[in-house]
């Protein structure tokens, strides 16, 4: 065998190495996912097999007597989840109409890249702005003027702790307001212009055309971005934690403290004494990791739709 | 007729005034939070915070250098897991699974990951690493890191590897270059400050995590040089201090922010002037 096809020769078994190599670490990636739902579900087996169903509406939280029920952390979860989105679906929307439809480029992109700051200051820190300035700010003046002017609703009544679900909601909504406005910029970028060019050609002022011709073209996009801000909502953790209120109950007043999933969690889990209240815990966590894959890959789904139809299309 | 017109107007003008309204509310929520950081972290921000440890309760001044040097610890770690990891895949999705069912489901995959609340992903490093060893660990928190930034990783780096034009793919292998050859010494190269800027963005986010490091690297008060002992970090000084009812410790909360934040951010600068740089190269 001359010396060139020797060199062939082994080249094409590193090319095949290399692939098998390169094969491996993507599906260890596969692996992982797959490893860190079947670790979780093997680890919350006690209070699945005990609790069954039931541990979704129970409200009892009784580590002592070992008897668990996660209704109050759902209800936390969603209540403030919501609240969040109630908040930040409006304003982040505005801020990306403004972004895309009415801001010049050179003051569109270095806001753009501020917005992308906010989405880079850690939870933690998010949660000791809370602590220190928006707990004392809702407990002396915020909660008082609601309860003043909204009080004969049920959901501003009570005494006003400063800590608790309406805190937390307004912190969460100021977290995912950057999700919000770069992946709905983005949608409303690829809205096609021929859109806007043929409303604005049969007289619509500037506000008629983003109503009627830009923003349900990208609905299922902007609700996509919407679930995934809601994703986000849902598994964020610290900033809750520190300002939720961490009392287990299930209220109707946005006053009054309450518990998240993940907030019991971050609090309870280290602290687990016995091996059935860490694996009611970790199944909290379980509950938390199937949510958040249903609503992300809702999420995903309706982004796909939008942007699949602006190539199809004009 | 002319009050119909007028209406209109008043409406366009009205609604574009509130949308610019929101982006200014934004914006000034950015700058109070910035702002309100540098401030009350400032008054702390002393050559004693860097060089020292903590003191009891009721001593002045003291430091965190521990949990600095703890946080670069932890993300060395997490980097020298994640990374490699995190690069390969990204390789195989672009280069080998653009269309196959294998890149369709390890995007997928990766897509997940991502979303998962950073507290599972804390969760499952106790299950993993704590659980079988029977005590906190730096190494726990490393992998715990290391779990959120190898799905960053490997997105960033395919979608960069993707902007790689396939003229010079094809350009080596016409040349008679073997495949691992051109994808190592051609494609990686040509990417290659895109896909550095990818791998700093990915620390920079991790570098803030918390909740994953409650139960898995947990914290302690002193110094310790085994990944095998519990390690203190900075997001998780910043909690147990912020929580705590001593005012000397709040003050040192709001300077660990401070340094945090500094982190974070010039991380974050840095990688965007480093794809910057290379545009105009």
């Amino acid at each position: 065998m001359n010396k060139s096809k020797l060199f062939t020769i082994k080249n094409r078994q590193i090319d095949w190495l290399f692939r098998k190599v390169v094969l491996l670490a993507a599906l260890s990636i596969l692996g992982l996912a797959l490893l860190i739902a079947w670790e979780l579900f093997l680890h919350s087996k006690l209070p699945i097999e005990k609790f069954g169903w039931s541990f979704l509406w129970k409200t009892t939280w009784d580590p002592v007597g070992e008897i668990f029920g996660a209704l109050p952390f759902l209800y936390g979860t969603l209540v403030t989840s919501l609240l969040a989105l109630l908040i930040a679906v409006p304003v982040g929307l505005g801020m990306s109409v403004f972004l895309s439809e009415l801001a010049p480029p050179w003051i569109a992109s270095p806001v753009s890249f501020m917005v992308e700051l906010l989405a880079a200051i850690p939870s933690v820190i998010y949660g000791l702005i809370g602590i220190f300035v928006l707990v004392p700010a809702m407990r002396e003046s915020g909660e008082p003027f609601l309860k003043q002017i909204l009080g004969f609703l049920p959901f501003f009544q009570g005494p006003a702790y400063g800590v608790g679900m309406l805190t937390a909601g307004i912190l969460l909504a100021i977290m995912i307001l950057p999700f919000i406005v770069s992946v709905s910029r983005e949608i409303l970028l690829s809205v096609p212009n021929a859109q806007r060019e043929a409303i604005l050609s049969l007289g619509a002022t500037r506000w008629e055309m983003i109503w009627i011709a830009v923003l349900p073209y990208a609905r299922s996009g902007i609700l996509g971005s919407v679930f995934l801000a809601l994703a986000r909502a849902l598994g964020e953790t610290m900033a809750v934690t520190m300002v939720i209120g961490n009392r287990p109950d299930i209220k109707l007043s946005l006053f009054e403290p309450a518990y998240t999933m993940a907030a019991i969690i971050a609090n309870e889990f280290s602290e687990a004494t016995s091996e059935f209240y860490s694996q009611a815990l970790i199944e909290i966590g379980f509950m938390l990791f199937g949510v958040t894959i249903l609503i992300h890959a809702l999420a995903r789904l309706l982004i796909y739709r939008v942007t699949a139809k602006t190539e199809g299309r004009i | 007729m002319i009050s119909f017109v007028f209406r209109r107007k008043i409406i366009n003008a009205l609604m574009l005034s509130l949308a610019g309204l929101c982006a200014l509310l934004i914006l000034s929520v950015l700058f109070f939070i910035l702002g309100y950081i540098v401030i009350h972290g400032l008054s702390g921000f002393r050559f004693d915070f860097f060089t020292q440890l903590p003191r009891p309760v009721g001593e002045s001044g003291g430091g965190m250098a521990h949990a600095i040097v703890g946080t670069l610890k932890l993300l060395g770690l997490a980097a020298l897991i994640g990374i490699p990891l995190g690069l390969t895949g990204g390789l195989y999705l672009s280069e080998y699974g653009q269309k196959n069912l294998i890149g369709f489901l390890v995007r997928y995959a990766s897509d997940l990951l991502n979303s998962i609340p950073s507290i599972v992903i804390g969760i499952f490093a106790y299950i993993l690493i704590v659980l079988p060893m029977g005590h906190f660990s730096a190494l726990s928190g490393g992998i715990a890191l290391a779990c959120i930034l190898i799905p960053i990783t490997i997105r960033n780096t395919e979608e960069v590897l993707k902007l790689v034009p396939s003229s010079i793919r094809e350009a080596a292998l016409a040349l008679g270059v073997p495949e691992w050859k051109m994808i190592c010494f051609v494609v990686i190269p040509t990417a290659g400050r895109g896909i550095i800027t990818g791998i700093l963005l990915g620390l920079a986010r991790v570098a803030g995590e918390t909740a994953p490091l409650l139960f898995t690297a947990f914290g302690n008060m002193y110094w310790n040089q085994n990944i095998l002992d519990p390690v203190a970090s900075l997001p998780v000084m910043i909690y147990t201090y912020a929580i705590s009812p001593y005012e000397e410790w709040h003050q040192l909360a709001w300077t660990a922010a401070l340094a945090l934040l500094l982190l974070i951010l010039g991380i974050n600068l840095m990688s965007r002037l480093l794809l910057r740089w290379q545009i105009r190269n």
